[in-house]
């Protein structure tokens, strides 16, 4: 168990520093600020008429501030004190009242009202000049980054400027990443107004790139270029180009659909898996399982609320906190009402769903019946972008790889463990595992905290999907209890299977028909199925599951 | 095929038996996951005869009273009951009321009814719902349960509620109920686990007298009550019939005595 | 229970004229006290009430039907709101034709619901919902068909215990999600509402109310012969044989398939007779009667009154819904807590419902049915598997 734990605070934890990389900023800038302070000096007192080439000095300067500066400028917001040529940077709040900070330091600065301060006056033409100043020092930066930022944007809604300097820049642009994206960019603009050669030749670099704005420009080129002549080897290269891009779309799509699927797949098995062990292998129906998942999600809150201050580190907190809360949970209801109930599954089902509504009520009671805000930690946030078009969102990520790590940990703790070794005679045959010296009642209560304990993990997990409300665990339960047959009862592996088949199909399902009417014919296809085969997909066969 | 959908026109009575044979079991194979229950085994049981099956745990007994009852289909081979009757395409109702009777190792009966009913629900008639919601017990219907109560020993108990009787007396209500029936072919498993020396007596005389009338076959690990009933046995041993032949031919079989009287023979 | 009907004097004087005379005089005190006697008066009984009761023997009657497949045959269901839902929906739909122009809509031919969705006709499926006749076939009809398609697959592939229960549970959560839906024509979220008139009297009217009521005693009569026929003839016992014994009715000679499935449709068809008797005594039909939680509530009206006997299921039903209505009032929150305890307690300590605890009560003032005592405290011999 313990290997367990370490385990996954070992990886959560190295997903969390890989997450957290920041980017090493850039050397020294002492000299370029102490020529900006000067230029910026000049500032109030300069003429509306010589502000353009102080302007192209104060960006030559390429320091650090230059781009804030710019654009406060740009916005209006640039003022300077009265009484002492201060630069501020000024935001009115109400009539004739405006909150400062200082234009360099940042530093905020007593409000003041209007008469006291006056602003640096820009005109329509100086504003267009700083933004193609600001894009252009972005495609300048240092910082490959944001170059490759200004780069798509610059695909994205192309200016003139800017491409002016990306052709410029294109030779020299040392990042081999970069300088494809910008001769995309150029390619783009000879597919508007080149010669046929140049429209060819920027076809055949366009072509495998899935960047919208380049399935927009072959598009609208195609659209003129059929109106000039019909089978031209432009018009070919274009509609063969636009096939492959469409072609590689529908693979993507289909990856997407595959990703979501394998992440709600992920979620069936994280909410069956511990089903799979009270059902599966204990054959005890337990209908407060997913309360059990509840407990776990509100385990996460309330170490949440408890340690405002650690929300990085809440996830890895709540895990072992709320496997220990759902496993004694799951361990009193065994020893308080199902051990009574040995042998008779429908009353089992009835007694804890009747505990299944207790706990509901109590979680009413305590938290209060509305839903409970829990944080997602900055790293579970943002996407690993594979290409324009497809990408994989990280909480999904982590919630299939950390799906799957529970799964095999639980696989090796029934294969490898002397408790799995217990677990599995007792299943199998409780009167002779007595007579080995096996205490069965032992076992029971452990093998249940386990389940439980899982459905507590799941929960954590749940906590950054959905809503964390009292509702939480009756949402799960039937699906749990539909994979866990669906795969084949006692079958750890069917589990997984049937998880993620599930998953996936609903997934491919959604598109055409909706959430709604993909869930219900995921359900009426499994009672179905269910039907004609009993025992699932993978059945354990032989006389002994008679 | 002689069977409409609901069995009906099957009833004992009209079994060919031409042959004088009941059963034919043919290169019958069963596998449970790799493992052999049956392997081409082949047995015949001629109308009217006491067989006794007998082999260790595992030699495949309860899996071929499994396989003629229709409870496990074989992987291939035939069993046929009588002439035409085929069995393999029949499930477990429509056997029985073409005529086989089947006690289970583990005494099961109707506990919550009552022994005259246990006794009432096996008789043989018409057993479509329609029949059974509107069902009056006619005067020889419970003439024949009486008959059957008398042969069981059973009359004074007979409205118990049948989960109160003994393990015995279970065992007893169990045969009452097969025979209540009428079958043509009786597969006895085990009939004289935890009987006591006098149930067990009774028992033995039971199944003789049912020879004759009935086939009857018997799977018995008890040796001396084999011996005292047998007029034929077959040993299964690895799924396959090992021996057959009187109880003195089998103890004389040096396979037999090789791979299952071996650590026995004491007893014999 | 089958200590009452396993023995022939008892059989005399069975539980059925017991609970036909019970239900008649209460009905009469109630329609007499209603009618005769003024506000304020003693011996007056609301219309609040009445209408009250009515619902109570509507679940009585829901009580019943699952008592049949659970109680006798061993099934347990946990989708038989779905058949109730079913039956309330046919007559929702009747209710829905009934109101005419009437609605906020004026239209004379769809209901509101489908003008506000800019429907232009009636969908195939409403066809003859304004039929009288057609209506009280498809109360039977559609719950019937529902549990014949479903009991047919599910037991000819021997699917039973606790997977058929799960199986139960899902079919009406499909329900539930598909009558969610607007697309499907049934009032998506908001069901069927604001029912004008029923055969042409007032909803509103107290007299129609009562003559609700009166109709529901009698449907819960009939329903209570008709359950105790078929348990008291020899099907009723092959039925308590599967439950018992499956394997073994089958090497009987029966097919307890076909007696499951005819069962669960009889079942199923009473469950939807009392949907459809509920629905205009409380105005509304919606697909929250799909959810599971309420198919788990039946069940525990049963399981708390006894299973296995036909009255406990009717002492269950109204026992825990007068509960549940007191409790809801004083202290909502404490429901959920009392209904929880219910099903573990019930499980734990009353196997045999209160229906098993009166029957010791009556065997201890009459000592002379020693025998049936000693099958009562028998604990093992008629669990259900």
């Amino acid at each position: 168990m313990l290997r367990l734990f370490s385990l996954l605070v070992f990886c959560l934890m190295s997903w969390h520093v890989a997450a957290d990389d920041h980017l090493a900023t850039a050397g020294n800038e002492q000299q370029a600020e102490t020529t900006l302070a000067s230029l910026l000096k000049q500032l109030p007192n300069t003429k509306l008429n010589k502000m353009a080439p102080l302007i192209k000095k104060i960006a030559a300067t390429s320091a650090p501030q230059v781009p804030a500066i710019l654009e406060t400028l740009q916005a209006g917001e640039l003022y300077y004190l009265k009484a002492n040529k201060q630069l501020v940077h000024a935001q009115r709040t109400q009539h004739k009242k405006y909150d400062l900070t200082d234009l360099l330091s940042n530093a905020p600065l007593p409000s003041v009202t209007s008469s006291a301060i006056k602003k640096v006056r820009t005109n329509n033409r100086i504003r267009r000049q700083i933004g193609d100043l600001l894009s252009n020092m972005e495609l300048n930066a240092k910082d490959p980054a944001i170059r490759l930022e200004a780069v798509k944007q610059l695909l994205d809604s192309p200016n003139k400027v800017g491409i002016k300097s990306v052709t410029l820049l294109h030779d020299n642009e040392p990042q081999s990443k970069i300088r494809e994206l910008m001769s995309v960019v150029l390619a783009v603009e000879q597919l508007k107004a080149g010669t046929e050669a140049e429209k060819l030749a920027a076809v055949s670099i366009l072509t495998g790139r899935l960047e919208p704005a380049v399935k927009n420009a072959l598009v609208k080129a195609l659209d003129n270029s059929t109106a000039l002549s019909d089978k031209s080897e432009l018009t070919r290269a274009l509609s063969h180009a636009i096939d492959k891009i469409e072609q590689q779309g529908d693979l993507y799509q289909i990856a997407d659909h595959l990703f979501f699927g394998l992440s709600l797949g992920s979620v069936l098995l994280l909410s069956a898996i511990g089903l799979a062990i009270t059902f599966g292998v204990m054959g005890v129906i337990n209908m407060a399982h997913g309360e059990m998942m509840m407990l776990g999600a509100y385990t996460t809150y309330v170490i949440q609320q408890t340690f405002p201050t650690l929300i990085e580190y809440s996830l890895l907190m709540a895990i072992p906190a709320a496997f220990v809360v759902s496993g004694l949970v799951g361990i009193i209801i065994e020893r308080g009402v199902i051990r009574f109930l040995k042998g008779r599954p429908l009353e089992t089902l009835l007694a804890t769903f009747g505990i299944s509504l207790i706990l509901q009520q109590l979680v009413r009671t305590i938290f209060s019946p509305l839903n409970r805000q829990v944080e997602a930690p900055q790293w579970m946030s943002g996407s690993l972008d594979i290409n324009p078009i497809f990408s994989l969102t990280y909480n999904r990520l982590y919630i299939i790889l950390f799906a799957l790590m529970v799964f095999f940990s639980l696989l090796m703790i029934l294969k490898k463990s002397s408790l799995g070794l217990h677990v599995r005679a007792v299943s199998q045959n409780r009167d002779m595992a007595r007579a080995l010296s096996i205490k069965s009642s032992w076992v029971d209560a452990i093998t249940f905290g386990l389940g439980s304990g899982i459905a507590g993990i799941a929960g954590v997990a749940l906590s950054q999907l959905t809503n964390v409300g009292p509702n939480l665990g009756q949402a799960y339960i039937i699906d749990s209890f539909l994979v866990v047959v669906f795969g084949g009862v006692g079958n750890l592996w069917g589990t997984l299977v049937a998880a993620m088949t599930l998953g996936t199909f609903n997934k491919f399902l959604e598109p055409s028909m909706g959430p709604v009417l993909a869930n219900i014919i995921v359900l009426v296809g499994l009672i179905l199925f269910i039907q004609k085969r009993p025992k699932g997909l993978f059945p354990q066969k032989g006389r002994a599951a008679e | 095929m002689i069977v409409d959908s609901k069995g009906a026109l099957l009833s004992s009575q009209d079994l060919n038996t031409k042959h004088g044979m009941i059963l034919y079991v043919e290169g019958v194979s069963v596998s449970f996951d790799g493992f052999k229950a049956l392997n081409d085994l082949n047995l015949y049981i001629k109308d009217g005869e006491l067989r006794c099956l007998i082999g260790a745990n595992g030699a495949g007994k309860t899996t071929l009273m499994d396989v003629i009852t229709g409870k496990t289909r074989p992987d291939k081979g035939k069993v046929n009951f009588g002439q035409q009757i085929d069995l393999l395409t029949l499930n477990e109702s429509e056997i029985a009321r073409a005529g086989i009777g089947r006690k289970f190792q583990k005494p099961t009966v109707f506990e919550a009814l009552s022994v005259f009913e246990n006794i009432e629900l096996s008789l043989s008639g018409d057993k479509g719902i329609y029949s059974t919601l509107f069902h009056k017990l006619s005067g020889a219907q419970k003439d024949k349960i009486e008959e059957v109560l008398y042969t069981i020993g059973l009359i004074a108990e007979r409205n118990y509620p049948a989960g109160r009787l003994s393990h015995g007396q279970k065992q007893w209500l169990e045969i009452g109920m097969l025979l209540a029936a009428e079958p043509r072919l009786l597969l006895v498993d085990e009939p004289v686990a935890g009987m006591t020396a006098q149930e067990t007596e009774r028992t033995a005389e039971l199944l003789t007298s049912l020879a004759g009338k009935h086939s009857v076959v018997v799977v018995e690990h008890d040796m001396a009550f084999v011996r005292s009933i047998a007029r034929k046995v077959t040993v299964l041993h690895e799924g396959s019939v090992l021996a057959e032949g009187s109880m003195d031919e089998i103890q004389e079989n040096r396979a037999v005595r090789e791979v299952y009287l071996g650590e026995e023979q004491a007893e014999l | 229970m089958n200590t009452l009907l396993n023995y022939p004097v008892l059989k005399k004087l069975s539980s059925l004229h017991w609970v036909i005379a019970i239900l008649f005089a209460s009905t009469l005190y109630v329609t007499v006290c209603n009618l005769f006697f003024a506000e304020g008066t003693l011996l007056h009984v609301s219309d609040y009430t009445v209408s009250l009761l009515g619902k109570y023997l509507c679940y009585a009657l829901l009580a019943l039907a699952v008592d049949l497949v659970w109680g006798y045959c061993g099934i347990l269901s946990l989708g038989h709101g779905a058949f109730f839902a079913l039956g309330g929906y046919a007559m929702g739909m009747y209710l829905m034709r009934q109101i005419g122009d009437r609605g906020v809509y004026g239209n004379p031919e769809l209901p509101d619901f489908m003008v506000f969705l800019n429907w232009t006709e009636l969908p195939w499926y409403w066809a003859g919902s304004n039929n009288v006749l057609f209506m009280i076939v498809m109360v039977f009809v559609g719950p019937g068909l529902l549990a014949y398609l479903f009991g047919s697959l599910a037991f000819r592939s021997r699917v039973s215990g606790v997977y058929l229960s799960i199986m139960t549970q899902a079919m009406t959560y499909a329900l539930l999600l598909s009558f969610f839906r607007n697309e499907m024509g049934f009032g998506g979220n908001n069901g069927l509402t604001d029912f004008k008139e029923i055969f042409a009297y007032s909803l509103q009217s107290p007299d129609t109310k009562l003559a609700l009521f009166v109709a529901t005693a009698i449907a819960l009569a009939a329903g209570y012969a008709v359950s105790h026929f078929i348990m008291n003839s020899k099907m009723g016992r092959v039925i308590t044989a599967i439950r018992d014994a499956e394997d073994r009715v089958r090497f009987v000679g029966y097919q307890p398939a076909h007696f499951k499935v005819w069962i669960f449709v009889v079942s199923a068809m009473l469950a939807g007779l009392a949907g459809a008797l509920y629905v205009p005594q409380v105005g509304i039909i919606n697909p929250g009667e799909f959810s599971p939680l309420n198919s788990i509530e039946i069940v525990i009206w049963v399981a708390v009154g006894g299973r296995g006997t036909l009255y406990g299921a009717l002492i269950g039903a109204v026992v825990v819904s007068y509960a549940k209505t007191r409790f809801t009032a004083i202290m909502p929150e404490a429901w959920l807590f009392a209904l929880g305890g219910l099903f573990v307690l019930s499980t734990l300590l009353l196997p045999k419902g209160l229906a098993g605890l009166l029957d010791k009560l009556l065997n201890q003032i009459s000592p002379r049915q020693t025998e049936t005592t000693a099958n009562a405290e028998k604990p093992a011999a008629v669990e259900v598997k």
